[in-house]
Order: C-alpha cells, then sequence, then structure tokens
C-alpha cells in the first residue's frame, strides 16, 4: 500500500481491533460476516440430515408418526415458538443499538435476549420431565408406554427422533448463550464500538439461525398429527 | 470516516414490524394445524414457516442490506439441502412403482 493511502487511512489502520491482514475495518468486517454465513450453510445441512431422518421414518409409518405428535402438549412448544422470536426481536436490538454506539442498551438487550434464551430451555427442560413422566422416552431401558400398544415401536422412531432434534437445537442455545456472555464483557470492556461491532453481529446471526430450526422444529414435531388426533 | 457507518442500519420499525409477522404466523400455524385439510395441512404449515424463516433472513440477519455475495451463499445452502432432500424422497416415495418380471 502507497504512503498517501495509508495516511488517508490513519485512523482506520490503527484501530486496535484491525488484523494485519485486512486493508481496512470494512473488508475485514465483511469478511468474518462471510466466513459466519458459510458455518451457516454447513449448519443447515448438519440439520438437514436429521431433517433427512424425519422425513424417511415419517414416510414410512405415517400414522405412528401423526399418533405420537398428537401426544405432545402444544402449549410449552408454541409459547417456546414466541419466546424465541422475542428473543430474536431483542437480538436484533442488540445489533441496532450496536450500530448506533448505545452500550447501555447493547448490554440490555444482550441480557434480555439471554433471559429468553434460557427460559426456553427451562420450558424445554419441563417438556423432557413431561415425557419421562409419561413413558415416552426410548431406550435408556426404560418402559415406552405409549397407549396405543399397536404403534409403540414406530412411535419410539419418533421419540427418537424427536429427542435428536430438541436436543441439538437446546445444545446450539446453549452455545448461543456462552457467546452472549462473552460479548456482554466484550461490550463491558469496551473492546465493542461503533467501528467494530461485527462480534456483535455474527452472534446475532447465530441466535436468529437457531430460531429458523426451530419455526421448522415447531409444526413438524409438535404439530402433524392434531388435525387427525385431538388430543 | 468516523461519519459514514460501514453497514446499513435497520430502522427498529421494521424490526417490530417483522415480529409481528412472525408472531402472527406462529398463531396461523397452530390454528390452521386444529382444521383437518388432509393433506394440505404439512403444505400450508411448511410454507408459513418457509415464509416466517425467509423474513428473519432477510431483515433480522439484514441479508437484504448484504453484499449479493451474501445470497448466493444462502441459495447455495438451500440448494444443497435440496439436493439431499429431494433426491432421496425421490427414491422413497417410487420404491413401490416398481414391480419387474
Amino acid at each position: 500500500m502507497s504512503n498517501a493511502a495509508s495516511v488517508a487511512h490513519d485512523e482506520q489502520q490503527h484501530h486496535p481491533r484491525l488484523a494485519h491482514h485486512f486493508e481496512s475495518l470494512e473488508q475485514q468486517t465483511d469478511s468474518s460476516l462471510f466466513g459466519m454465513w458459510i458455518f451457516l450453510a454447513t449448519e443447515i445441512l448438519f440439520f438437514g440430515g436429521a431433517l433427512m431422518a424425519y422425513m424417511i421414518y415419517r414416510r414410512w409409518y405415517p400414522d405412528a408418526f401423526a399418533l405420537a405428535s398428537s401426544h405432545i402438549a402444544i402449549l410449552p412448544g408454541a409459547i417456546n415458538t414466541a419466546v424465541l422470536i422475542i428473543s430474536s426481536l431483542t437480538m436484533a436490538l442488540a445489533v441496532h443499538a450496536a450500530q448506533t454506539g448505545e452500550r447501555g442498551k447493547i448490554l440490555f438487550f444482550i441480557v434480555v435476549t439471554m433471559i429468553l434464551g434460557a427460559a426456553f430451555l427451562g420450558i424445554k427442560g419441563y417438556e423432557y420431565y413431561e415425557k419421562y413422566a409419561e413413558g415416552f422416552i426410548p431406550g435408556l431401558g426404560l418402559e415406552f408406554r405409549f397407549p396405543e400398544p399397536e404403534y409403540a415401536k414406530n412411535a419410539q422412531i419418533f421419540f427418537s427422533i424427536y429427542f435428536v432434534l430438541t436436543g441439538l437445537h437446546a445444545l446450539h442455545m446453549i452455545v448461543g448463550l456462552g457467546l452472549m456472555t462473552w460479548m456482554f464483557i466484550w461490550v463491558k470492556d469496551g473492546v465493542i464500538d461503533t467501528q467494530y461491532y461485527a462480534p456483535i453481529e455474527i452472534v446475532g446471526l447465530y441466535w436468529h439461525f437457531v430460531d429458523i430450526v426451530w419455526i421448522f422444529l415447531f409444526p413438524l414435531l409438535y404439530l402433524i398429527g392434531r388435525h387427525v388426533h385431538h388430543g | 470516516m468516523a461519519d459514514h457507518s460501514q453497514h446499513h442500519i435497520v430502522p427498529k420499525s421494521t424490526y417490530y414490524l417483522i415480529f409481528t409477522a412472525l408472531m402472527l404466523g406462529t398463531g396461523l400455524t397452530w390454528w390452521i394445524a386444529t382444521i383437518d385439510l388432509g393433506a394440505m395441512n404439512n403444505v400450508i404449515m411448511l410454507s408459513i414457516a418457509v415464509t416466517k424463516a425467509t423474513l428473519v433472513i432477510l431483515f433480522f440477519m439484514h441479508v437484504k442490506y448484504s453484499p449479493k455475495l451474501t445470497g448466493t451463499v444462502i441459495i447455495g445452502a438451500v440448494f444443497w439441502l435440496l439436493i439431499m432432500l429431494v433426491m432421496t424422497m425421490n427414491d422413497y416415495f417410487t420404491r413401490d412403482w416398481l414391480h419387474f418380471g
């Protein structure tokens, strides 16, 4: 780079968070966001694999799947859907505050998002306990007590997929809470400023992705049998 | 340099609007699930889910305001996902069509 150019971009060149292999903070931000999207592409295919298993078994055993799904209480799942959508809004508002440089608001919205995330996991834990109490846990040496014994065998496949998909989703939520704790500290320590807020944006992308996964899991796991089995 | 922002700042009102649409979509999905529309139940619920996901991607994830490269990555990822889902289901849905000799 010529001397004139480096003088012209002097201030930006010396941003403490600008890595030496990038020309400008803007280029660095674009690159890191692009990298995050590539990662999310792999995540789409990761969850896609589990979704593939769901589709194949549902194609094989549609009646058992509809019946098993109708035994899941909708309300906690619907509340959790709302909780996640609200948390996506607060996450978007955290990024907005980062762009406008309102540090107090970033911290506030990160904390609210984390509380909502924790609430989601709490409700999910309650649902898991309910499944345990009702005898809907496949494997682990537990007795699988399905009300319609003729479908019990294939209903176990549904509940196996239910636990894998919701479990992987919950694991992503826990990782998200960790990332947000990290961001909270970075905002508090002044690492994040109006020039350098890409980390907040990236954590936001991750959180919205986890929300999108749930947008698909809710109808596929909770609602497929409702119109045939009113329970 | 300090007075121009690196990225488009989406107004808060847009976020509130998208949030409302997502909540309405969730309510609509629940309501549709209680009505027996046969095979259409699936089609409608998944269409609403795809619409909700698209809204999240375009506005919450800023893709509407991002470089075209970002959109290309997403279209690529969804295309790869569809290769897996569609081609596999092609097999499973047509297995019983075959009756040789």
